[in-house]
């Protein structure tokens, strides 16, 4: 039950390609409303008009990044998927496993229009000759189980899956896998792992999954804001796709933004890739009970803490990128002046400590010793080298050093939050003079 | 976490019967996939639909069932938070307590559920009726603080709301 902040009247189908068609009263589009405003035209037009080399390269062209938060090239991701006359069928899977902490948006699309998803799934099958579809979806997310079984249904019944679709001679079909638990999901080859049944511990890469994925096939794994945007890049073109955001950023097409936190009004909003954060907090109705901004966090909980002077920066990958943070999922996290910048970090870090498959040793046992540490500093008792000690774990869990991007993640927040805030973190020491840790904590002890 | 066991109510593991229904679901879900092995999680969840929570005996009875090793079925329930492998309350209670439900006060909401029901996280109310459980983020960041009891998402929930929200639940 996400909500969508703009009216129907400012949501146009031109400028407005993931929400136009939902319901201010947020009722889920059905299988006929979503026919009549020119659902699965896009895939008429692909299995009349595109081979599956032409599809990838429109959407190579069209530089549609993945909105799950890498940012990576699905039009790329897709043109190094092994595929050919000659090659077995794989498969593509929809990483419906929202659980970034901050992120609301794949609810709404699920929830509210899960005929587009769907519509762009069979896309993805087509562009990477997959024989079968899966969505990951998380097993919290009831309602829009609901919504995505009745859409399979309902697109079925009528020719677009299964045997045949609409007598093209190709057979793809999508099923719904539920799971239960565990924010590691999320990560692509834990996923891959996940729906196979096993225990979701990421895998070494390479090989990476366009090559040997889910049971040794060809796999592709996007994002369902990423797939959303599919079919209106294959009816309207690459270039449409890159004019939606104007000037505003290189990466073409719309986002979905959002806010939480202390503000007015928390919610979600479709604008043009770039928009600026100010923009967004603005149509989020500011601080709310006279409070004023202190920092946020761009996309989710694996992303850096920003300061109020970087809400003129246009939100895409790149220019957040370029700040040491990264734009994440885009659904802003906003904090206020009268928190504790340590607490909050050591919230996000018990998460992470918590969520960790532990698989490598720098994520099992460094993401709980620094919430040890940070939960000394947090209660006045800190150690005069707790600090350094905390940048140098930062450091110690960034990328190269596990098998996937959880570690790293968790120490994004971790490096940043000290880097803006230290004063506060020194404030948590509480014998400054005093001799740091002689000796590393036993681990056992964490 | 797991929840506190009340020991009056730990279920006989080698008196686990499969239920018929349940069987012939499980074999319904590895239709699905091209190895059994993909429909263990949702095995699990059938199981734990019926039963409240995964009893001992149901490891090795989905394992026969699917054809896999009774080893790889306890790996998966044991990785899985939302698999219970002890008995829980009729209500599970999943309260949100990342960061945004952090930065509006969830830990207000969890200490006044917890006063009202007179248990801790990870803790089952002596009638059996609510289980407490920590969820990561459950993406109703909007909404917060959230909470999802059985299939209900509620947000935001203030603390005295909370003996109203419970009585729902019987």
């Amino acid at each position: 039950m996400s909500r969508i902040l703009q009216s129907a009247s400012e949501r146009q189908a031109d400028t407005h390609p993931l929400t136009w068609r939902l319901h201010d009263d947020e009722s889920p589009v059905l299988f006929d409303e979503y026919r009549d405003k020119g659902g699965y035209a896009a895939v008429t037009k692909a299995l009349t008009e595109h081979t599956y080399e032409s599809l990838t390269e429109e959407v190579k062209t069209a530089n549609l990044r993945g909105r799950g938060g890498a940012g990576f090239s699905a039009g790329m991701k897709w043109s190094l998927t092994v595929k050919g006359e000659d090659k077995p069928r794989g498969y593509v899977v929809c990483n419906a496993d929202e659980m970034e902490p901050g992120t609301f948006k794949d609810r709404l699309l699920m929830e509210q229009q899960p005929h587009l998803l769907i519509e762009g799934m069979i896309l993805a099958g087509f562009a990477n000759r997959s024989k079968q579809g899966y969505i990951f979806l998380r097993g919290e997310y009831h309602l829009a189980a609901a919504a995505i079984q009745r859409a399979l249904a309902d697109a079925r019944a009528d020719g677009w899956l299964g045997a045949n679709v609409r007598d093209s001679g190709w057979d793809f079909d999508i099923a719904l896998h539920t799971g239960a638990g565990r924010y590691i999901c999320g990560e692509e080859t834990a996923l891959i792992n996940s729906l196979e049944g096993k225990r979701a511990n990421p895998r070494s890469k390479p090989p990476f999954p366009g090559q040997s994925g889910a049971w040794g096939l060809p796999t592709v794994v996007n994002n369902v804001e990423t797939l959303c945007n599919v079919p209106g890049i294959v009816n309207h073109g690459a270039d449409w796709f890159q004019a939606l955001s104007g000037d505003l950023s290189d990466d073409g097409g719309t986002k979905l933004y959002g806010v939480s936190g202390k503000v007015n009004k928390p919610g979600l909003w479709e604008l043009p890739m770039g928009t600026t954060g100010r923009e967004i907090l603005d149509r989020a109705g500011g601080m709310r009970d006279g409070l004023t901004l202190k920092s946020w966090l761009p996309g989710g909980g694996s992303t850096g803490f920003l300061l109020p002077e970087h809400l003129d920066l246009a939100l895409d990958f790149d220019t957040i990128g370029n700040t040491g943070s990264r734009m994440g999922t885009g659904l802003l996290t906003v904090v206020a002046d009268n928190q504790s910048m340590v607490s909050l970090t050591r919230n996000l870090e018990e998460f992470f400590a918590r969520e960790s498959c532990g698989w490598c040793t720098p994520c099992r046992d460094g993401l709980p010793w620094s919430v040890k540490l940070l939960r000394a500093l947090e209660a006045g008792e800190g150690e005069a080298g707790d600090i350094a000690l905390l940048e140098q774990m930062a450091s110690d869990l960034g990328p190269g050093k596990t098998f996937c991007a959880h570690a790293p993640g968790a120490a994004m927040p971790l490096a940043s939050a000290i880097h803006y805030f230290r004063g506060e973190f020194e404030r948590g020491v509480a014998h400054p003079q005093g001799k740091a840790h002689a000796d590393p904590i036993p681990v056992g002890s964490v | 976490m797991n929840p506190t066991v009340d020991s009056s109510s730990t279920i006989a593991s080698d008196a686990f019967v499969l239920d018929p229904a349940d069987r012939e679901a499980m074999l319904e879900e590895r239709s699905h996939y091209p190895y059994p092995q993909a429909a263990s999680i949702e095995a699990l969840k059938i199981v734990q639909r019926r039963h409240g929570h995964v009893p001992d005996g149901a490891i090795p009875a989905i394992a026969e069932t699917l054809g896999l090793k009774v080893a790889d079925v306890e790996g998966v329930a044991t990785f899985y938070s939302l698999i219970f492998r002890q008995p829980v309350g009729r209500h599970v209670i999943l309260i949100c307590d990342s960061s945004s439900c952090f930065l509006t006060d969830y830990e207000a909401l969890r200490d006044a559920i917890g006063e009202h029901l007179g248990i801790g996280m990870g803790q089952t109310t002596a009638d059996g009726r609510f289980t407490l459980l920590p969820v990561c983020c459950l993406g109703a960041c909007d909404r917060g603080p959230a909470i999802l009891i059985g299939e209900d998402l509620h947000g935001p929930v203030t603390p005295d709301q909370v003996p109203r929200l419970l009585e729902g639940y019987a």
